[in-house]
């Protein structure tokens, strides 16, 4: 077992030795003992999400994922940084159409997404209690995760008249300013949270029509893979939130070097990470958000990946 | 390529010269030798060295000025820091707006001054420093100092803070105009300053010294301090600085950005552009061609949002080339102080070999050359506006900021032709539309990378107006409700 997992094994865990047994199996049946029930569960093999797609990692690499007692939860895909740069491309396909769709069209869907994850909430509290969370929080934090979608809904409509201006030069012009998604947004999720946390990342960025890469929690990697699955059954369109699995480590400086991405979005993260990010952030004069601790929903994260764009037209005859 | 039609030719051959209209210099003070602006006092640096400011137009030195070294950037910062923390930042805000509007009174009674002294320490013409850069930068001062008792409606659901002291690092191409954009928020949002001029442009900043001691500033809110690169790094590196703001070049940018990697410092760049002017075969060519020559030729196209790529849709392009190769016969090149100038003396000898060098690589890279001939002073630096046909997307001319009078000319078919042509670059920080087309200036306004679109129009600014680029062009917004958060802790 990798070493990362032992150290975030959790010993709390409040659900039920059966629950924990069944989710087990749900997670990764193979390992789990021979149930005591006829029927053997069928397991979810946990892979990546690119492109619309559910691609195992092109590296053939995995790493293992420990629940709350330290049994096997799942193998991962261990991304490469080829993986991340698949995913790249395919979010820079996907921002033209995403950027260009309208506020109404934009909310509708990630109203859509808030709508599938309601319909599998069950899945995600049995995910969240797999590894350790107990079970009212777990309900508590799919809720919040629902909330926090339709509150972002809400923004792709909104965000754009309190935060734009027209503007009164003194020469005989017309001149508005209004915003514009920065691109293609790499975003790396911290450990808290591990549904309402990576959620709460990715949703502004693409409330405000950018495209996103997001690597899920090392640690705590499950229900932020599992949400593909809803992303995937809500007319999200394909590239526009790309999922990968992996080391932190391993690929945090490509998500913060690579020139065709313009805002990174780290989560959490050390000291030294934050300054190799920024440093290599610097390769195409990228945009850094550094978020030490998670907080709360709010507009100012979708202004955060925008750009204004102020245009100019002569008043006159 | 067509001869420019004969009943719109514009002839200037009527035997009449413009005789010389020569703007006086007498009423300018210039000194002999200027100290660092730190803590309310001119003092002379640790370092005891000084360099000259010529006059690029005739190579003359203007002054001697401070170096400033590591030892006279940390008094610097410790005047802004006492300023800060004993002073501004507990001065109601209605009263700090006093005293900028007093800056912006202060400027305007002095505007030909300063339009003096521009022109002569950077090679402007009279007519732009006159007319734009000092006008603007009273303005600039004019409308900021109104945001320092408004800050709370800007950002709803917030509480402004004042970060505390900001480091500002400023470009020769508009000195006294740079130094607004950057001072005038920067003190309307509560925090003190440490401005560090260009090296070869450094004089009406310290004649803004000269305005903030009349002001009646208090000691070390906005302290001054003159130098070259290795200033600015000191200003950059100092611990106690708590936000950096720099406009200039994008390496120089990026260095800048890499410098403060694990710092908790704030920081807005401006930095470079290769700016498209997109001409539909719609628009009113012959407005569109007096755009092009105001968006690249514009203060010797020392302008990072100059208009330095030029993309005509194929059906109008030979007489577009035509009418802009006559037009430019029209300018005039040479003292900056006439005020029949046009084009006036490249800011510095370095900038002129880099221009030159990208002339020469132009040829080299097969773009056919086109330049007016006409005579230039025997001194100064100097260069004909210059257009480039025949040009890839792939030439250096075309990729690069030259940041000269120097326009590269490429045609088109399509719309979306247009817009990807004039995508395809690191920079964004501007772009040009000329149509007739309402509904064509939004769809491609709309596609265009770029934090500043002019249609029917280029280069104009305002204080009211937020500019800064996308991608490689810099971070952040100066001007405007939106250049505040800048110099501001929203959290």
């Amino acid at each position: 077992m990798d070493k990362t997992v032992k150290a975030e094994g959790r010993s709390i865990d409040s659900a039920s030795p059966r629950e924990a047994q069944s989710a087990a199996k749900s997670a990764s049946g193979a390992r789990a003992k021979p149930p005591a029930a006829s029927r053997l569960g069928v397991a979810k093999t946990y892979k990546l999400y690119i492109n619309g797609k559910f691609p195992r990692t092109e590296s053939g690499r995995y790493f293992t994922v420990a629940d709350a007692k330290g049994n096997i939860a799942a193998n991962m895909c261990r991304a490469s940084r080829k993986d991340f740069r698949e995913a790249v491309l395919a979010a820079r396909a996907a921002f033209n159409g995403w950027a260009g769709a309208s506020a109404y069209l934009r909310g509708q869907i990630l109203y859509r997404v808030a709508e599938m994850l309601e319909a599998r909430a069950e899945q995600f509290v049995t995910e969240l209690k797999l590894m350790g969370v107990d079970k009212r929080a777990a309900s508590r934090e799919v809720t919040a995760t629902i909330d926090c979608l339709v509150y972002y809904a809400g923004w792709t409509d909104k965000y754009q008249q309190v935060f734009s201006a027209v503007n009164p030069v003194a020469s005989s012009h017309f001149n508005f300013s209004i915003l514009e998604p920065v691109g293609v947004v790499s975003v790396l999720a911290g450990p808290e949270n591990a549904l309402l946390g990576f959620v709460e990342a990715i949703a502004p960025v693409i409330a405000g029509g950018n495209t996103a890469i997001a690597l899920a929690s090392e640690q705590n990697p499950l229900c932020a893979v599992s949400f593909a699955e809803v992303l995937h059954s809500s007319d999200v369109p394909a590239g526009v939130i790309n999922i990968l699995s992996g080391y932190r480590k391993e690929l945090a400086e490509q998500f913060a070097s690579h020139m065709d991405v313009n805002a990174i979005i780290a989560n959490g993260g050390d000291a030294s990470e934050i300054k190799m990010i920024q440093e290599q952030a610097a390769n195409n004069i990228k945009r850094v958000i550094i978020r030490k601790k998670p907080i709360a929903p709010d507009p100012y994260q979708i202004i955060d990946v925008q750009e204004t764009k102020t245009t100019w037209h002569p008043i006159g005859g | 390529m067509s001869k420019a039609t004969a009943p719109h030719s514009l002839n200037f051959d009527t035997g009449w010269a413009y005789s010389p209209a020569p703007e006086s210099t007498d009423h300018v003070e210039i000194k002999d030798q200027y100290k660092l602006f730190i803590g309310g006092k001119f003092v002379a640096p640790k370092s005891g060295k000084y360099f000259d400011t010529i006059n690029p137009a005739t190579e003359k030195v203007l002054a001697r000025v401070a170096q400033a070294g590591a030892a006279d950037v940390d008094r610097a910062v410790t005047a802004a820091r006492d300023a800060y923390d004993t002073v501004w930042s507990k001065m109601k805000p209605a009263e700090r707006g006093k005293y900028i509007y007093r800056i912006a009174r202060i400027i305007q009674e002095r505007a030909r001054e300063f339009a003096v002294i521009e022109s002569m320490d950077g090679g402007k013409p009279i007519r732009e420093a006159r007319d734009v850069d000092i006008p603007l930068a009273a303005a600039h001062f004019f409308y900021y100092a109104g945001w320092a008792d408004k800050l709370d409606y800007a950002f709803p659901c917030r509480t402004p803070q004042s970060l505390g002291v900001a480091g500002q690092i400023i470009p020769w191409n508009f000195p006294l105009l740079m130094a607004a954009w950057k001072i005038a928020p920067a003190l309307a949002c509560g925090n003190t300053v440490v401005l560090k001029p260009a090296e070869t442009t450094p004089l009406t900043a310290l004649k803004l010294a000269e305005v903030i001691e009349a002001a009646d500033l208090p000691p070390g809110v906005v302290n001054i301090v003159t130098g070259d690169g290795s200033t600015g790094a000191a200003i950059v590196n100092h611990d106690d600085i708590n936000k950096i703001a720099f406009t200039g070049s994008t390496n120089v940018g990026r260095i800048i950005q890499r410098a403060l990697a694990g710092t908790d410092k704030k920081y807005t760049l401006e930095l470079g552009g290769k700016a498209a002017n997109i001409i539909f075969a719609d628009a009113a060519i012959d407005q569109a061609v007096e755009g092009v020559v105001n968006a690249i030729f514009f203060n010797q196209g020392h302008v990072c949002c100059a208009g330095s790529r030029l993309l005509v849709q194929e059906s109008v392009a030979d007489e577009v080339v035509a009418k802009l190769k006559e037009r430019m016969q029209t300018l005039i090149v040479g003292d900056p102080l006439d005020k029949n100038t046009d084009i006036g003396a490249i800011n510095s000898a370095a900038q002129l070999e880099r221009i030159n060098a990208y002339l020469d690589l132009g040829q080299e890279e097969g773009a056919e050359m086109f330049q007016c001939g006409g005579k230039t002073p025997d001194k100064g630096y100097w260069c004909q506006p210059t257009l480039f046909t025949n040009v890839a997307q792939s030439h250096r001319i075309v990729r690069e900021e030259i940041f000269g009078p120097v326009l590269a000319i490429q045609t088109f078919r399509t719309l979306d032709e247009a817009v990807a042509k004039a995508n395809n670059t690191q920079y964004g920080l501007s772009g040009g539309i000329w149509t007739d087309k309402g509904a064509k200036i939004f769809s491609v306004g709309a596609k265009m990378r770029a934090g500043v679109i002019w249609a029917n129009t280029f280069n104009k600014f305002d204080p009211t107006s937020p500019f800064g680029g996308y991608k490689e062009s810099g971070v952040g917004r100066e001007g405007g409700m939106h250049g505040l958060s800048a110099y501001l802790d929203l959290h």
